[in-house]
């Protein structure tokens, strides 16, 4: 027994300077935790860093377009047989003489000035222009017969591998392979370039005019989608927050608690939950093929959306509808208001911020919703824009997520930098919305 | 008469109908005011409310149940054998559809309507529109029955809501009395109005299962049971024939759904922990909006990001070098980038777990001495366990019906393998391409969507509820 307590060892003297091993290890693993923490941290803001750097870096050039310039006489002996210059007779020139009138003069221009590389012919010098600017010359002609016999000065669109060469996506290497574009056109476009004649300028199109088919992406703009999303958030705004604020103050104010109340409540929690992609399979099955509304137009996409964004409403309002301090209630029920009189003179006002942040993230959140308008016909491709609400809701229309989705289904890489480009467009309006909801937040919220 | 328009002169007899019945109820008591039994303004609400919303919702039911109508009786008179082989009921009422609004455009550019089948084409591609083959007799009968119902039934529509419209202001006028309980009476309807607005949920439930179901008993009768639920391969085909196994598309979307989750359940977890229990308030407030960022942006912008830079660079830097595949769009491209989408979704629901562990936990982990890594390794984990298994299920309900990353990022070949640099399909991809496709509706292909739909349902609805189950079960009840 003696021997044994002998034998323990006496505690090993030691400074609390100084740490013994145990300690050590557990002091690592702190540290080690702590970096964890840190990397995971560091992992999410590399991501988002990388998803922004890579869009922004992709898209902004979507914002610039080229253009040459040039001096173009409109021949009335081609343009406008008659001599009248009566509209329809005008309307009865095509893009196919604009198209000559245009290859001409750029060709003369070329030449006069001595930029034409060896060996290029008349047609593939003409071949960089777009095959939209004729129709665009044309545009202009209608607008103003005046113009028709004059000599105009126009910046025409350039091809859209003749913009891949100025932005840096074509290069001599790839147009040998390029059946689409031959070195001797980009030889050509940088000769223009250096007179002067070829530049890039700011491209206003990008977000007014229509899309455009698959051989033009020079072309291609969000008009129709940026409307037609626009028609679908007033659609949504109009319907899901009066039913979502009605759903809302019913539940949180009125309801007794009973199995209605609680199925209410279950369906809400579900519906939030419920993949996006199901609310296009409803809205086809539902809306367009038992209620016979047409394909993709706004109004069957913002009834779509509604129904998506109501449960993300419902539960902002009654969040906001429950911080309001019952004394409130109280203060207006003892002086005598009625139930009703006390919500919506004093409790829903009081709420009315709260309500208007969760409204707009919503929409925010249902601008940016993709797979259930694929499913309503939204892909189809459209170039006319929707006439004016309310008879522009039934009108077929793009939006703009999915006009992002349809820009990455074409084979042309010209058309990733769209999609990067709309994406931008369609974050700046993200931004913008959630803006709004943060200053409404700041200037409005009250701390009871 | 337009629905807008009617709309508007409903409100506006509504609006006047208030003016109208506040006016009267002052007059009665001779602007005596305290002898009314309500406010002067309830009155003219009552007024309001029984003018415009009979009205206006019979006009919605009426737009509702009309073309069901029409539907039914048209489509019984298009004789069968003109519904040609390859073409659908369906599809020869669309083309009724279109024929009887292209006879309405002619009519009102005051153009003669076609007499008999043969010119119609003809005529209808005069005013823009086109139609793919010649019109026959009895679909053409059906189209013109099909303009003079949709005509009639908005004429007798507009007639209906009217009177009604008028009886309901009617009504209200005559009830006004001093002794009406016009508030009682307003706010019972405001009440009634409040109800039917949260029903909008359930119909909104019951709209998607109904759809789904129907839809998907529809499929089943067209492509035998077993073979979408134990086949291995899918395979749809145009002409028919098709395998539509489910498995390939479960797998993919399983695998999908493992690496988002690999992905985001550590990098989540651990950004919430680091967030609540390390970060100084400086920190949180820059990185917490920040995270949540990434929350805010739409999955199109994450499928993006998939195409362009993600799946080329995981082909670049991976999959070609260790020899695995040369597919740029693939099982991993589409899991990393879902994961990323997922990060605040599992951080800021761990996040207000965390913070609902209470301080005393905390502080008695350290009075026994415990560091800070240990506290909450053995401490405030296992007391927010069951929350996080929660989060985390939802998540994982989130990664199952997500639609755009995979249709851009995962590929559209079904198979069953286990490289992750391999192109597969998910449900929801294939839910989006056959229901985009340009196969005929009724056929078990274009069918074959909605089962898909209805087993992502029930699956997301599954998790939902088996993670709300475990939260409310396993949580922890502190004081």
């Amino acid at each position: 027994m003696t021997a044994e307590a002998t034998n323990i060892p006496a505690p090993k003297r030691r400074s609390l300077y100084q740490l013994d091993a145990r300690t050590r290890r557990r002091n690592a693993s702190e540290t080690r935790f702590r970096a964890y923490g840190v990397a995971a941290i560091a992992f999410g803001m590399i991501a988002l860093a990388v998803l922004l750097w890579s869009i922004l870096g992709q898209g902004l050039s979507a914002f610039t377009q080229t253009r040459i310039a040039m001096d173009v006489t409109l021949d009335a002996a081609v343009l406008d047989k008659s001599g009248k210059r009566d509209p329809v007779e005008l309307a009865k020139a095509t893009t196919l003489a604009y198209g000559k009138i245009l290859d001409q003069a750029l060709v003369k221009q070329a030449t006069d000035k001595g930029l034409m590389p060896e060996g290029l012919s008349a047609k593939d010098a003409a071949g960089i222009l777009s095959k939209e600017a004729p129709a665009q010359l044309r545009r202009m002609v209608l607008d103003n017969p005046a113009l028709i016999g004059t000599t105009v000065q126009i910046e025409a669109l350039a091809n859209g591998r003749i913009d891949g060469l100025l932005k840096g996506r074509v290069t001599m290497e790839s147009a040998k392979l390029d059946s689409n574009v031959s070195p001797a056109q980009l030889v050509l476009a940088q000769n223009l370039k250096d007179a002067g004649l070829l530049a890039k300028s700011f491209n206003f199109d990008f977000i007014t005019a229509p899309d455009a088919s698959e051989v033009r992406p020079e072309a291609a703009g969000l008009g129709v989608a940026i409307l037609g999303s626009l028609y679908m958030m007033m659609i949504v705004l109009v319907l899901a927050l009066p039913i979502g604020v009605a759903a809302s103050i019913y539940l949180e104010e009125f309801a007794a608690k009973n199995w209605f109340t609680d199925l209410i409540e279950v369906n809400i929690a579900n519906l939030a939950a419920v993949p996006s992609i199901v609310y296009g399979i409803l809205g086809l099955a539902v809306f367009i093929n038992f209620a016979g509304m047409p394909q993709s137009s706004p109004l069957v996409g913002g009834l779509v959306l509604t129904l998506m964004t109501l449960p993300t409403i419902i539960i902002a309002t009654r969040a906001s509808l429950k911080a309001v301090p019952p004394s409130i209630k109280d203060a207006a029920l003892g002086i005598g208001a009625s139930k009703t009189q006390t919500v919506f003179h004093h409790v829903l006002p009081l709420a009315m911020p709260g309500i208007m942040t969760g409204t707009i993230i919503g929409m925010a959140h249902a601008l940016g919703e993709t797979a259930p308008l694929l499913l309503i016909g939204m892909v189809a491709f459209v170039r006319d824009y929707p006439a004016a609400p309310p008879e522009g809701f039934l009108d077929p229309a793009a939006a703009l997520p999915v006009q992002v989705y349809n820009f990455t289904r074409r084979a042309d890489p010209a058309f990733l930098e769209r999609a990067s480009g709309a994406i931008i467009v369609l974050l700046v309006f993200l931004a913008l919305m959630n803006v709004a909801a943060i200053l409404l937040r700041r200037k409005f919220e009250r701390r009871w | 008469m337009s629905i807008g328009i009617l709309t508007l002169i409903v409100i506006a007899l509504a609006a006047g109908g208030f003016l109208l019945g506040r006016q009267i109820a002052v007059g009665k008591v001779a602007g005596d005011i305290r002898k009314l039994h309500s406010l002067p303004g309830y009155y003219g609400q009552t007024v309001f409310l029984f003018t415009a919303v009979p009205a206006l919702l019979l006009m919605l039911g009426w737009l509702l149940v009309q073309p069901l109508l029409i539907h039914e009786r048209v489509g019984a008179m298009i004789a069968p054998e003109d519904i040609a082989s390859g073409s659908s009921a369906s599809l020869v009422m669309s083309d009724v559809r279109r024929i009887a609004d292209g006879l309405a455009l002619i009519e009102a550019q005051g153009a003669a309507i076609p007499a008999d089948a043969g010119t119609v084409r003809e005529a209808l591609g005069r005013v823009g529109v086109a139609l793919g083959t010649d019109v026959k007799p009895s679909v053409y009968a059906a189209a013109k029955a099909y303009g003079a119902m949709s005509a009639t039934g908005g004429k007798a529509m507009s007639v209906a809501v009217l009177v009604l419209a008028l009886a309901g202001f009617g009504f209200a006028i005559a009830r006004i009395r001093p002794a009406f309980r016009a508030r009682n009476v307003s706010e019972t309807f405001v009440r009634a109005l409040l109800i039917g607005a949260s029903s909008v949920a359930i119909l909104t439930t019951l709209g998607i299962v109904l759809s789904l179901v129907f839809e998907t008993v529809h499929f089943f009768k067209v492509y035998p049971f077993a073979d979408f639920f134990f086949s291995l391969t899918w395979n749809p085909k145009f002409g028919g024939g098709s395998d539509l196994g489910i498995w390939p598309l479960i797998w993919g979307t399983l695998y999908i759904s493992l690496i988002a989750l690999l992905v985001a359940v550590p990098v989540g977890i651990f950004s919430a922990i680091y967030l609540a229990e390390y970060a100084s308030k400086k920190v949180r407030a820059v990185v917490k909006p920040l995270l949540e960022v990434l929350a805010g942006i739409p999955t199109i912008v994450y499928g993006l990001f998939a195409l362009i830079t993600v799946g080329p660079a995981l082909r670049d830097w991976f999959a070609q070098p260790l020899g695995l595949g040369s597919s740029s769009s693939s099982v991993m491209t589409a899991g990393v980038v879902m994961g990323i989408m997922l990060i605040p979704f599992v951080s800021s629901l761990s996040d207000d777990i965390v913070n609902a562990v209470p301080q005393s936990l905390r502080d008695g982990s350290y009075g026994i001495g415990a560091t800070q890594s240990e506290t909450i390794r053995q401490v405030i984990l296992p007391a927010a366990l069951p929350g996080i298994v929660g989060a985390v299920l939802l998540a994982a309900s989130r990664a199952i019906g997500e639609t755009m990353i995979v249709v851009m990022g995962a590929g559209a070949a079904a198979k069953m393998s286990l490289n992750p640099f391999d192109a597969m399909t998910t449900v929801t991809v294939k839910i989006v391409s056959q229901l985009t496709g340009d196969t005929e509706f009724n056929s078990p292909e274009t069918l074959v969507a909605f089962a898909l739909g209805l087993t992502l349902f029930v699956f997301t609805l599954g998790l939902n509820i088996l993670a709300l189950f475990i939260v409310r079960k396993y949580r922890e009840q502190y004081e």
